[in-house]
């Protein structure tokens, strides 16, 4: 599939790549100065070829795929280079040709396609007007827009078109916004983190989609993402951008398997994969930062965090070396590129095992936790009948896609939302007031929450002195020299310095700000910490270092968590056990081995086929249509007959089933029988290990 | 609430007409043929339930009936808002998307500085200075908006547009304000991007995809400025000496009229409830958001 | 073509020039780069001047009439002329700044205060409380501060502190609802549950935790307001229920005066008009400054 990279430019349509940028320069000004975004930027795809772009957030990748539409914001500007589509100078184009250009060879789709859509058009005139432009009008075009949608696999699209974007749901908005983009037969698709921010089983449809209409339509498509593994299953070739420019680049299993810039080693190696688990070891890291915009880059960009820098690397800036070998051709920007994968790990692997005492009385139990919101007149039962209990150190993951009641769960526990009448909340074997005003202050301190997003979490007037200390004035009852010497250890347990402290939030990185926000939780020596999707808003490289803390600060402290994550890869790497939440209710429970291994729920075994994986080669995959349904009106019966592939027949139409232990300790929610799952599954039932 | 502010305004009604010498004896009577000395429950229910009926009390200064008073104010008041209106709203709205649509050029700084300034000039301010450049030395239009006796549509309006302008500038900078902000936060949102990487020409961009989204908060401003416009009518009736409803109440506080007071400001209080009201409904026509709910 | 990449995110933390002044710091210089800020203090500050030291530097008594030369033309002798009883128009308007200049800041300051209490509260206990309390201050909302003056004046007098009282509590609901907004998005932030999770008492919480977040809407909604309130204190005295004679205030004189534009005489009204005008002007420029500064 991959044909050999085409440098050859400005030639005849046929040769020329479907997009060619050569040493493109971007700049965004800000505070009066140009500051350089992208540097001398060279990259070419080829007719019908997958491309992937994959960097860190801030590396530059949306700026690419804004030069190439010329649509950069107000303040930036492309300050060298050249930007060809098939053989075509775009900066050359008046706006009359960019125009036409824009309507016939190029299409983007990006993240969040509730804002992409105009909320007050119907979809259908949303479609229409790209047909007109084309001169079909008409009835013709109604007959082609119907004909995209179904393209795009959306079932019904005559009574989809008459609707507006806010009457859909983010994956259908999101084929809607692919339909537009390649209602006009693009040459070339720009698709910029596509399926960021939709849940794992819609993202999964999106992925498919795109695929299979690869196979439908020529399009070359520039594929910009984040996230590796989406970038591993959907691209030809693929970029590495770092500080605006490309590092390493070559074909996607090759760069993936055998990477030859110690950046793309380090990348890989921090991500939890293959079933890693806390206590097999730690996850790599990649110190220090990206370089801000319009830095002043001398030698090597990635210098200043590269274990295996030298003298030479920060006065002597690497070319792109080409590394042609038989699979295709390499480049990497690496004088040590040889060495890449001997780069020394920046956390040590090995850790101190935690001494687990298997029968310690449970620290937290909940029997029989509900939670029914009243809105717009309709009940939404946001929690129901939740049961679980958490042994002291141990942790208990809970997966599951928007709406399944997470972090409801959460703030029931932690009293800040009450629960309906009936639960029962248990600490260390007293009963927990359901109102956190209720509360003692020791069942206060016992259980602290890290939350998602550290800015809103932190409050950004205060200093990060400020922060802490009155945790632990509040929470450790603490004063005086006292709450000094208790600061710096924390401080210095959560890897912040003394220096960190005079600042305010703003001024630290994401991590940073979580690792504050993980002290804060820490100050009265909690017996359960719920972590809430803390590493969701974080690079990947970020997310280790935030999890191996949290790892490290459990075997010391022997610290219980609840860990919240739609990341099923995260979660397996950090949790004793787990539970997949759906619909508010709980569908699967058990050992987090053994929910990962199966015999598992139907829903788990579609959520654990729907995550893009880097290392697997494609199985056979489970994909689940229709949407997950309101929790207003949730489906009679089994809530999630409406998208089960399993579905065995009226009665998951009519009965809920009960959550049954399966083995011991491990539960499941379904009508199938354990040994039938077994079967299905093509699992062996293994007698638990002891 | 207004009612009520009739109510606690000092001591009793009939001494602050009769004023502090009159005998209490006078007072007492006065009192009781004005029905105020009933118990305020009574009084309030009376009232309501006579507004409602088209009989607005009686003038205490005047005494006879307030209700044809305040409808002809009333119908002035109008008069004078409706023509301020119908210049100041496609204009302001003009100003606002043209600005916007050259942002941060100097015809963006002209209307933006220049809506600003006059919309926080004093309306009296304005309206003076206006007297002197187009009444007293250009001698254009006429100083006092009071039109003769069966004047025609086109002579009253003459006459109303030296009164109308100040509050036209005074609203024209509020309104070109918010329809630049509405437009510039359009023109960057991502709907706004996707019609234009369809290739769509920046003229249709415009009129479908950006402008009914921009406008759409403009259009429920407008409406919540009837309450600061009625405020301005009292100004202005006042400095042109018009026969509006904002003249009425302000005689009507001097003298210490109070039914005439509660009147014209519960008709006052109608009209700004039932201006609301129209924006709400033209903001959900225009908004299918609100039209439809989310029906997932 | 115009547009901002929505998807951006804040760059990679390093810290940099930006990073390194606070908040405030970083608001202070933008606002010293600022051509429009600079502009309306300027103004601001002569005025200021004028209020403070204006005696020093009039060349006549404000106060002290000449009969003889009443209704005199602008010449060498009387710059701006002189007005009905021979006042020398000119120091009327140098020393006419002094009332408005206390009054207006007064009522904004009253309004600031009690509308962030009120916006504090009703944001942050929510609930039913807050529900009633923001539908009083919306009814009250609706109603023009020059009707509420009207009402309130004839109910207490007129005196400086009635006009700072009624302009302050018109408009702490206006500072309120600003506030309330604020402290609503704040309080969905997870530093407030941070705070509960904490024990901290509700005092605390709105005081400590809140407040300092949402000083910035404050200050860009209080620099508004104070032009506003010149403009109301301006417009009241107009009326003639605010400031009250012998006071040189330009409202004042221009209603003492303006029933005789017609006959000519425009000196006596056209310099304070313009005297307001700059200094409304001026809060404004330099409000809208502030506000461009908080929102960059
Ligand atoms: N309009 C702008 N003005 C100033 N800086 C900007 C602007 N837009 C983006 N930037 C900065 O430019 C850099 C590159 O931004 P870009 O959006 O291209 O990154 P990205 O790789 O797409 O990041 P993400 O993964 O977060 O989407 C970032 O540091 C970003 O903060
Ligand atoms: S050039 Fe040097 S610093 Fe840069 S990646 Fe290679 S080894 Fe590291
Ligand atoms: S009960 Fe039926 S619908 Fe529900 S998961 Fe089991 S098989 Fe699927
Ligand atoms: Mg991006």
């Amino acid at each position: 599939m991959t044909e050999p990279a085409q440098r050859l430019i400005g030639k005849t349509g046929k040769t020329a790549n479907a997009l060619e940028l050569r040493d493109l320069s971007v700049a965004y000004r800000v505070g009066g100065r140009n500051r350089a975004v992208l540097r001398n930027l060279n990259l070419s795809i080829g007719q019908g070829e997958a491309y992937g772009l994959v960097g860190e957030s801030g590396c530059g990748k949306s700026t690419v795929a804004l030069s190439v539409v010329r649509y950069l914001p107000r303040n930036g500007s492309i300050t060298g280079g050249a930007i060809a589509l098939d053989g075509q100078d775009v900066m050359k184009l008046d706006a009359e040709a960019l125009r036409r250009a824009r309507a016939e060879s190029v299409s983007m789709v990006y993240q969040d396609p509730g804002k992409a859509l105009n909320p007050s058009i119907r979809i259908g005139r949303q479609l229409t007007e790209i047909f007109e432009l084309a001169g079909i009008s008409g009835q013709a075009a109604e007959d082609r827009t119907i004909a995209m949608l179904n393209r795009v696999r959306i079932s019904d699209p005559a009574s989809v078109m008459q609707r507006y974007p806010h009457q859909l749901s983010g994956g259908m908005q999101q084929r809607v916004a692919i339909a537009m983009a390649l209602a006009n037969d693009p040459s070339m698709l720009i698709l910029d983190e596509p399926t960021t921010g939709l849940d794992a089983t819609v993202e999964a449809e999106v992925l498919d989609l795109i695929a299979q209409l690869r196979q439908e339509l020529s399009a070359s498509i520039l594929f910009i993402s984040h996230n590796l593994a989406v970038i591993a299953n959907m691209c030809d070739r693929v970029g590495v951008l770092y500080a605006g420019m490309l590092v390493e680049e070559g074909p996607t299993d090759a760069v993936f398997n055998d990477p030859r810039h110690p950046y793309t080693v380090a990348l890989l190696r921090c991500l939890p994969r293959g079933g890693q688990r806390k206590d097999q070891g730690r996850l790599d890291t990649i110190p220090g930062f990206l370089p801000g915009i319009g830095a002043d880059i001398k030698g090597c960009a990635f210098a200043d965090r590269c274990a295996l820098a030298t003298e030479r690397c920060r006065t002597e800036p690497p070319p792109l070396y080409d590394l042609a070998d038989d699979r295709g051709r390499r480049l990497s920007r690496c004088h040590y590129h040889e060495q890449a994968q001997s780069l020394p790990r920046a956390t040590p692997y090995n850790v101190a095992l935690p001494s687990r005492q298997a029968a310690s009385p449970a620290v937290l139990r909940v029997e029989g936790l509900n939670k029914t919101y009243g809105s717009h007149g309709h009940l939404l039962r946001a929690v129901k009948d939740i049961s679980v209990s958490l042994r002291p150190g141990e942790t208990l993951g809970l997966v599951g896609e928007s709406g399944s009641g997470k972090t409801t769960f959460a703030r029931l526990l932690l009293g800040l939302v009450p629960p309906d009448e009936g639960g029962m909340i248990e600490l260390e074997g007293k009963a927990l007031a359901p109102r956190l005003e209720s509360r003692s202050d020791e069942q206060v301190k016992a259980m602290q929450i890290v939350f998602q997003n550290p800015d809103s979490a932190l409050n950004r007037s205060h200093s990060i002195r400020h922060l802490i200390s009155r945790a632990l004035k509040r929470l450790a009852g603490l004063s005086g020299a006292a709450l000094e010497a208790r600061l710096n250890d924390l401080v210095r347990s959560v890897r912040l310095t003394e220096r960190h402290l005079a600042v305010k939030p703003r001024q630290l990185s994401g991590g940073l700000k979580q690792r504050v926000a993980i002290a804060r939780a820490f100050a009265g020596d909690p017996r359960i910490v719920v972590c809430d999707e803390p590493t969701s808003a974080l690079d990947v490289s970020v997310q280790a270092a935030i999890l191996n803390l949290l790892a490290d600060l459990q075997s010391k402290e022997d610290v219980s968590y609840i860990f919240i994550s739609h990341d099923l890869g995260v979660v397996r790497y950090l949790s004793d056990r787990i539970a997949v939440l759906y619909l508010g209710r709980i569908m699967e429970l058990g050992p987090s081995e053994d929910v990962f291994a199966g015999p598992h729920h139907p829903y788990t075994e579609a959520l654990l086929s729907a995550v893009p994986k880097l290392d697997q080669a494609e199985t056979a995959r489970i994909r689940l249509d229709g949407e997950i349904p309101s929790a207003t009106n949730p489906p009679s019966g089994c809530v999630f007959h409406t998208r089960c592939p399993r579905k065995i027949g009226p009665v998951c139409e009519t009965q809920e089933p009960p959550l049954n232990e399966a083995e011991p300790g491990h539960s499941i929610r379904c009508h199938i029988l354990y040994a039938e799952l077994a079967r299905l599954q093509n699992k062996v039932v293994q007698p638990e290990p002891a | 609430m207004v009612f009520l502010g009739g109510q606690v305004l000092p001591g009793n009604v009939g001494r602050a007409i009769l004023g502090p010498f009159a005998d209490q004896r006078a007072v007492d009577a006065l009192n009781h043929s004005l029905g105020v000395d009933r118990p305020l429950l009574t009084q309030y229910g009376s009232w309501i339930w006579n507004f409602v009926q088209g009989d607005m009390g009686t003038s205490y200064i005047f005494r006879s009936p307030v209700a044809p008073f305040v409808i002809d104010a009333l119908g002035n008041s109008m008069k004078l808002a409706a023509v301020a209106f119908v210049l100041v709203v496609p204009i302001g709205i003009f100003g606002g998307v043209i600005a916007a649509l050259n942002l941060n050029r100097p015809l963006d700084r002209i209307i933006s500085l220049g809506g600003l300034s006059v919309t926080v000039l004093p309306e009296f301010v304005t309206g003076i200075i206006l007297i002197l450049i187009f009444g007293v030395w250009l001698r254009w239009l006429p100083i006092s908006a009071a039109w003769p006796r069966d004047a025609g549509f086109f002579t009253q309006l003459y006459y109303l547009i030296l009164p109308s302008l100040p509050l036209f500038l005074v609203l024209f900078g509020y309104i070109a304000r918010m329809a630049r902000s509405g437009m510039i936060e359009a023109l960057d949102s991502d709907y706004t991007r996707t019609a234009v990487l369809k290739g769509l020409p920046w003229r249709t961009v415009i009129w479908r995809h950006v402008l009914r989204n921009a406008l759409l908060p403009t259009i429920t401003v407008i409406a919540t400025q009837t309450g600061y416009l009625i405020g301005g009518l009292v100004v202005i009736e006042t400095l042109f000496r018009y026969q509006g409803i904002g003249s009425l109440i302000f005689t009507a506080a001097r003298g210490k009229d109070f039914p005439v007071l509660e009147a014209g400001i519960l008709t006052i209080g109608i009209v700004y409830a039932v201006a609301t009201l129209a924006a709400d409904f033209l903001y959900s026509v225009l908004n299918p958001r609100i039209r439809l709910g989310t029906d997932q | 073509m115009s547009a901002t990449d929505s998807s951006a995110t804040i760059p990679a933390p390093a810290p940099n020039d930006a990073n390194r002044r606070g908040p405030l710091a970083e608001v202070f210089f933008s606002l010293l780069r600022s051509g429009t800020f600079l502009t309306g203090l300027a103004i601001v500050m002569f005025w200021v001047a004028c209020a403070l030291f204006g005696e020093h530097f009039a060349p006549y008594d404000p106060l002290a009439d000449d009969i003889i030369n009443a209704l005199a033309p602008p010449s060498a002798e009387h710059w701006f002329g002189t007005d009905q009883i021979g006042r020398d128009v000119f120091s009327r308007v140098i020393v006419g700044s002094r009332d408005i200049l206390t009054v207006a800041p007064l009522a904004t300051l009253l309004a600031t205060i009690a509308g962030t209490a009120l916006g504090l509260f009703t944001g942050y206990f929510r609930g039913i409380v807050d529900d009633i309390i923001s539908r009083i201050l919306e009814a009250f909302m609706a109603i023009p501060v020059v009707i509420v003056a009207l009402l309130a004046i004839v109910a207490l007098g007129t005196s400086k502190t009635t006009v700072i009282v009624v302009i302050g509590l018109s408009f702490a609901p206006i500072i309120a609802r600003t506030v309330r907004a604020a402290v609503l998005a704040e309080r969905q932030l997870d530093y407030v549950a941070a705070a509960q999770l904490r024990h901290e008492s509700a005092l605390h919480t709105m005081f400590v935790e809140i407040l300092p977040n949402v000083i910035p809407p404050i200050l860009v909604e209080t620099t508004v307001r104070l032009g506003y309130a010149i403009f109301a204190v301006a417009t009241l005295s107009f009326m003639g229920f605010g400031i009250q004679p012998p006071s040189p205030d330009w409202g004042l004189s221009i209603s003492s005066n303006y029933g005789m534009i017609g006959g000519g005489f425009w000196w006596t009204v056209l310099f304070d008009a313009i005297a307001i005008a700059s200094l409304v002007i001026g809060v404004n420029l330099a409000a809208d400054g502030v506000h461009g500064a908080f929102n960059d």
